[in-house]
């Protein structure tokens, strides 16, 4: 067993300001959004859809927000602070 | 088959949204770490021309009016002009920072579009207001790609102009097509509806 590789993977990732800053943004516009939804659950057709069009059912603004926010979180971000942690460690 | 006007605004909006996210984390980590990965670099000048491709065919059919067809029309030609130039600039085309102006062109051309087709005052209705919001709104973040120009590094510039977006696209998704503002509507705007 490798004791360095496990005490490497066992220190906290300690994360600058930006990569926080940058990984709160996707979560805050989901959460933007979720709050809109439980203010205005009228606007979620979902929740009521006998009779909606496809139009109604399909564009539901504070599901279009969540969505937003969880694409940025999962497809923009991880590779984002894997650059800025690089750029980190390559400025040491 | 043809979705209504308002679901169109807040289609839009959601691409608007992505790219001030997009933006705003670009100013947060830097220009140079952001364009570390080709896909992102290309990310929102891509979007911007993108949403001024699709602009082409709102104008086409939801444009009642000329001076709203004209509006649509110059809306898809400054986001298409703008997002072309940010694509050449990351694709080393364009060197000059001088080509950010672009940006700065393109919300003028865009705040006075939205103020000069709107015929109808602030309180008519919602998108009366809205309207001449957008267009206030895109008139002053004029200034922040006008500094972005000069002073490449400038942190208040760079993250005032991504919060244009973010603020453009929660005026689009408050969009309706008709809806009263603040308790005020006109009685020649037509029933609200929803």
């Amino acid at each position: 067993m490798n004791a360095e590789l496990v005490s490497e993977l066992e220190v906290p990732r300690q994360r600058t300001a930006r990569a926080r800053v940058v990984s709160a943004v996707g979560p805050l516009t989901a959460l933007a959004g979720a709050i809109w939804a439980i203010a205005q659950p009228y606007r979620l057709t979902v929740l009521h859809p006998h009779g909606q069009g496809f139009w109604w059912l399909f564009v539901e603004p504070p599901l279009l927000v969540i969505a937003v926010g969880l694409f940025f979180y999962f497809a923009v971000v991880p590779g984002l602070l894997d650059d800025l942690e690089d750029a980190r460690a390559a400025s040491r | 088959m043809q979705p209504p006007a308002e679901h169109v605004h807040w289609l839009f909006a959601t691409g608007v949204l992505l790219l001030g996210l997009c933006l705003l984390a670009e100013g947060v980590v830097g220009t140079e770490i952001w364009r570390r990965r080709a896909w992102r670099a290309y990310l929102w000048p891509g979007l911007a021309f993108t949403l001024g491709v699709l602009m082409w065919p709102v104008m086409t059919f939801y444009t009642n009016s000329t001076i709203h067809m004209l509006a649509h029309g110059a809306w898809a030609e400054m986001l298409m002009l703008a997002g072309a130039v940010e694509l050449a600039l990351v694709r080393g085309k364009l060197h000059s920072q001088a080509w950010r102006l672009t940006m700065a062109a393109a919300l003028v051309v865009s705040g006075l579009a939205f103020l000069v087709h709107e015929q109808n005052s602030w309180f008519f209705q919602r998108s009366s207001f809205l309207h001449h919001l957008m267009g206030w709104t895109l008139l002053f973040a004029a200034v922040f790609p006008l500094v972005r120009s000069v002073r490449p590094r400038s942190q208040t510039a760079v993250i005032g102009f991504a919060l244009t977006f973010v603020v453009i696209a929660v005026f689009l998704y408050c969009d309706r097509d008709v809806a009263p503002v603040f308790g005020h509507i006109s009685p020649l705007a037509g029933a609200p509806h929803r």
